[in-house]
C-alpha cells in the first residue's frame, strides 16, 4: 500500500533564499585543501564516481571498455581505489554484470523513461524491474518533471514510492533535474517529496539539462537531507551528476558534504559523483601530487 | 599489475594545516609617528608594544605620541592644508586618492597579513573583506574629488580644514580608510590616530601615503593611546573630529568639544536586533545570524548581538544554529580555514568573559560551540545565550564579543518595540519572505542601517551610522563627503 503525499500534511514548503545560498556556496570554496588532506581527498573522490555513458550510440563494446576502466583506473599508480558504481541504460546492464563480474564496483542502471520521464507509470515499473532483474544494484530514477512544475505533487510522490517498491532490494537514486525546476524553492521541495516517498539517493541531473550539478543546487539538496536527518535518524545519499569535472570543484563538493553533514557522509555508501571525465583530471592531480609534476591528458586512459 | 582494491570507508577527513606565508611581509622592529611624511621619533621617547593575539608576541615597538607630537602633527597638517590641499583642484587630488589606492592594491596580501598579525582576524576576512574593502574607499573616494559641486548641489562645498581622526582596533586598516579618503576628496588634510593595539596596517599605510607622493603633511598618523586622542580632541588647531569607538568615550569627546568651532561625527557602540520571522528561509537565516554575531569574533559595532526568533520557530532555529556554530573552525587566524580567530586584547577577553559570567549568574541558558582552542593567545568560542530577557544585562550592554543573545517574540509590534527598546540604534536585519513586511519594519526600526535577508553588508557608496547613543554622522557614500564639507 502506497501512502498518498500530502504536502500540506507531511511538510510545509521550506523556502530557501538563492543569494544566501550563493553566499554560503562561495564559503566552501574558499576553503584551502593542501598537502595530505588533498590527496586523501582526491583518492575519496575516486572512489565516490559513478563512471557514466549514457549514449543513444552505447554499445556493448564502450560499456565493456568503461567497466575495465572502472576496476583499473590507472595501474601504474599502485594502491588507487575503484569508482565507485558504473551507470548504464537498463540494455546495457547485463552487459556490465558480465563485464564486471565479481568486482566491487556496483552497477547503477537509469530508468523509468530517462531522461524525459514522459510514459506510463506501468512501463516506467517495468522498465525498472528489467533492470534490477539483469543485475543492477542501483537504480536512478527520474521524477515526471511536468507533474511536478504543474504543482502534482501526489503524483510524483506516487510514482516515486512505486519504483522504490519495484527496485527490491537494489537502491533507489531520485533525479530530480533540477535544471528543469529552475528554483531552488522548487528544488527543495522535489528533494523532500523525494526523500519522504522512500528515495535512498537524491540527484541533481540526467546530465542532459544544463544547468547540472551546481553547488547552490547540491547545497540546496543537503541541507533537506540534513533536515530529515536531524527529524528521523535516517540517512540519505546525495549524488551531484552533470557539470562536475575537475578535482577542484570535487574536493570543493567534498567540503560541502563534509561541513553541512559531517564525515559520516564522506563514503560512497552516501556520497557519488555521477560523472563522465571527472575520473581522469583526478588521477592527473594524484599523480601530480605523488610525483611532482603534471603529466599529459594522454598519459590517462580515456575508456 | 596489483589489483585495485577500493579504500576502506574512510572515517576522518580533516583540512591539513594552511597557514598564509609571512615571509614577504616586512615589518620594522621599531615605528615611529608618521609627521610630514618623515618618520619622527616621539618627544615623549615612549614606546609601547603591538602583540599578536594568538601567539601574545611582541609584532613591533610603536611611538606613543604626547601632546607637543600631536601638535606637530597638527601643525603639518595645518601648513599642508593652507600651502598646498586647498589650493589643488579636486582632479588634482583625485589622482593622489587613485594612486593610494592602487598602491594598496598591489600591496593587498602584505596588508591581509599584517592585519590578521595584529588584530587577530582569520586571514579569510582580512583577505576578503577588510583589505578591498578599505581599497575600495579610496577608489570611491577619489571618484567624488572634482564632482564635490554634483555631490552637494547648490551649496557651493568648501572644505573644513584639519581633520583629527580617532579609530579603534576591529577593523584598522578599514576605519583608516573611511577615515582618510573621504576627508582627502572634500580637501582636508589629515591627523589620525590608530588605536593602541592596532597601529600597524595604518603605519604600513603610511608608507604607501609617502611613496605615492603625497605632499607632506597632508596625512599624518600619531600613534598612542586616549591620552594621544584627547590632545588631538583638545587641540585649538584641528577643524573637525571623526571618531569611531565606545559610546564611553564618544560622550567624553562631545563634552570637550562642546562650544568649540569643531565639527564632529562619532560612530559608537551598538546593541543590533536581528529579526527572524516565521516564514524566512530559515537555513539562510542561520547563516545570516552566525555571520551577524561572529564575524570578527564579534568585534563589530553593528554585531547582530540581539536575536530574536519567532516563538514558533525558535526551536528549530535554535537547534540548527548551535549545529552551525559545531561547524565554525576556530583558531589561528593565520590558516586560510580558520572562520573565528583570536580576541583582540587580553583586555576585551576578561571584558568578554566577565559577561558570560553575568549572563550565567541572571540565570540565561549558555550554550558555546565545542571546538578546541588554542591554549596559547585569546580565544572565545562561539558563545549563545537562551532564555534571555530584554532585563538581562547581557541584552543591554554591548559585549564586543562572539556571544549571542536569543529573546523570542510572537507579533511584529512586539519586536519591533523591544528592538527599539535600546539607547543603541546601529543597525538591524530582517529576515522575512515578504517584501512588504521588511518596508514596514524598515521604517519602524530606529536604525541607521537595516539589512533585509542579509546582515554585515558594507559597500563604499552606502552610508554607515547611528542613531541615538551609537552616534550621528554618516560615513560612506555622499553622505559621507558632507562630514567633510562646510
Amino acid at each position: 500500500m502506497i501512502k498518498s503525499f500530502d504536502p500540506h500534511s507531511m511538510l510545509s514548503k521550506i523556502s530557501v533564499d538563492k543569494v544566501g545560498v550563493e553566499e554560503r556556496v562561495a564559503r566552501f570554496q574558499t576553503r584551502s585543501i593542501k598537502n595530505e588532506s588533498k590527496l586523501q581527498g582526491l583518492k575519496m573522490v575516486l572512489n565516490m564516481i559513478d563512471l557514466t555513458t549514457l549514449e543513444g550510440k552505447d554499445t556493448p563494446g564502450k560499456v565493456q571498455q568503461m567497466c575495465y576502466k572502472a576496476q583499473h583506473l590507472h595501474d601504474v599508480e599502485p594502491g588507487l581505489p575503484t569508482v565507485a558504481a558504473v551507470c548504464v541504460y537498463p540494455s546495457m546492464v547485463g552487459v556490465a554484470k558480465k563485464a564486471l563480474g565479481n568486482s566491487n564496483v556496483k552497477i547503477a542502471s537509469v530508468s523509468t523513461a530517462f531522461p524525459s520521464g514522459q510514459s506510463t507509470r506501468d512501463i516506467k515499473i517495468s522498465d525498472t524491474q528489467f533492470a534490477v532483474d539483469q543485475g543492477a544494484d542501483e537504480i536512478d530514477m527520474v521524477i515526471s518533471r511536468g507533474k511536478f512544475l504543474a504543482g502534482e505533487y501526489a503524483f510524483v510522490f506516487d510514482e516515486i514510492a512505486a519504483i522504490k517498491e519495484a527496485c527490491g532490494k537494489a537502491r533507489l537514486k531520485v533525479i530530480l533535474e533540477t535544471g528543469e525546476l529552475s528554483t531552488l524553492d522548487n528544488v527543495r521541495l522535489a528533494s523532500d517529496i523525494a526523500i519522504h516517498a522512500g528515495a535512498d539517493f537524491i540527484k541533481t541531473s540526467t546530465g542532459k539539462i544544463q544547468p547540472a550539478a551546481t553547488m547552490q543546487v547540491t547545497y540546496t539538496m543537503l541541507m533537506a537531507i540534513k533536515d530529515h536527518y536531524d527529524r528521523t535518524g535516517i540517512m540519505v545519499g546525495m549524488k551531484p551528476a552533470g557539470g562536475i569535472s575537475t578535482s577542484k570543484l570535487a574536493l570543493h563538493n567534498l567540503v560541502m558534504v563534509k561541513e553541512v553533514l559531517g564525515n559520516a557522509w564522506l563514503s560512497n555508501e552516501w556520497f557519488r559523483f555521477g560523472a563522465s571525465s571527472l575520473a581522469n583530471d583526478v588521477l592527473m592531480q594524484i599523480m601530480k601530487s605523488t610525483t611532482g609534476l603534471y603529466q599529459s591528458s594522454d598519459y590517462f586512459s580515456i575508456d | 599489475m596489483a589489483k585495485n582494491t577500493p579504500i576502506k570507508n574512510p572515517t576522518e577527513w580533516n583540512y591539513a594545516a594552511s597557514p598564509e606565508s609571512t615571509s614577504h611581509i616586512r615589518l620594522e622592529k621599531k615605528y615611529q609617528l608618521f609627521i610630514n611624511n618623515e618618520w619622527v621619533a616621539p618627544s615623549s621617547k615612549k614606546y609601547f608594544p603591538s602583540t599578536n593575539p594568538a601567539t601574545e608576541e611582541v609584532l613591533a615597538e610603536i611611538a606613543w605620541a604626547n601632546a607637543a607630537d600631536v601638535d606637530k602633527a597638527v601643525k603639518a597638517a595645518r601648513k599642508a592644508y593652507q600651502d598646498v590641499w586647498s589650493k589643488l583642484s579636486g582632479a588634482e587630488r583625485g589622482k593622489y586618492i587613485y594612486r593610494i589606492a592602487r598602491m594598496m592594491q598591489e600591496r593587498a596580501r602584505e596588508f591581509a597579513v599584517i592585519e590578521s598579525l595584529d588584530c587577530g582576524k582569520p586571514i579569510r576576512e582580512s583577505r576578503d573583506v577588510d583589505v578591498p574593502l578599505a581599497c575600495n574607499h579610496f577608489f570611491y573616494y577619489a571618484g567624488w574629488a572634482d564632482k564635490l559641486e554634483y555631490a552637494m548641489p547648490h551649496k557651493k562645498p568648501e572644505s573644513l580644514g584639519v581633520a583629527g581622526q580617532i579609530i579603534p582596533w576591529n577593523f584598522p586598516l578599514l576605519m583608516a580608510a573611511w577615515k582618510i579618503a573621504p576627508a582627502l576628496a572634500a580637501g582636508n588634510t589629515v591627523v589620525l590616530k590608530p588605536a593602541e593595539t592596532t597601529s600597524l596596517t595604518a603605519l604600513k599605510l603610511a608608507e604607501i601615503i609617502k611613496d605615492s607622493g603625497l605632499p607632506p603633511g597632508v596625512v599624518n598618523i600619531v600613534t598612542g593611546y586616549g591620552d594621544t586622542g584627547a590632545a588631538i580632541v583638545n587641540h585649538p588647531n584641528v577643524d573637525k573630529i571623526a571618531f569611531t569607538g565606545s559610546t564611553n568615550v564618544g560622550k567624553i569627546i562631545q563634552r570637550a568639544i562642546a562650544g568649540t568651532h569643531k565639527k564632529s561625527t562619532l560612530e559608537l557602540g551598538g546593541k543590533s536586533a536581528n529579526i527572524i520571522f516565521d516564514d524566512a528561509p530559515i537555513d539562510q537565516a542561520v547563516e545570516g545570524i552566525v555571520n551577524g554575531i561572529f564575524f570578527n569574533q564579534g568585534h563589530v559595532c553593528c554585531a547582530g548581538s540581539r536575536l530574536f526568533v519567532q516563538e514558533n520557530i525558535a526551536e528549530r532555529v535554535i537547534h540548527k544554529l548551535k549545529s552551525r556554530m559545531e561547524s565554525l573552525y576556530v583558531g589561528n587566524p593565520l590558516d586560510k580555514n580558520t572562520d573565528i580567530g583570536a580576541i583582540n586584547s587580553k583586555e576585551q577577553l576578561e571584558t568578554i568573559e566577565k559577561y558570560i559570567r553575568i549572563g550565567k549568574e541572571e540565570g540565561a541558558e549558555i550554550y558555546q560551540s565545542q571546538c578546541v582552542i588554542p591554549s596559547k593567545g585569546y580565544f572565545c568560542r562561539p558563545t549563545l545565550f537562551t532564555g534571555v530577557s530584554q532585563s538581562h544585562t547581557i541584552a543591554q550592554e554591548e559585549i564586543f564579543g562572539p556571544v549571542l543573545t536569543i529573546q523570542t517574540f510572537r507579533t511584529v509590534d512586539e519586536v519591533i518595540q523591544k528592538a527599539n527598546n535600546t539607547p543603541y540604534g546601529l543597525a538591524a536585519g530582517v529576515w522575512t519572505d515578504k517584501g512588504s513586511r521588511i518596508f514596514n519594519l524598515t521604517t519602524k526600526l530606529r536604525a541607521g542601517v537595516v539589512w533585509a535577508n542579509t546582515y554585515n553588508k558594507f559597500d563604499p557608496v552606502s552610508p554607515f551610522g547611528g542613531y541615538k547613543e551609537s552616534g550621528f554622522g554618516r560615513e560612506g557614500g555622499v553622505h559621507g563627503l558632507g562630514a567633510y564639507l562646510k
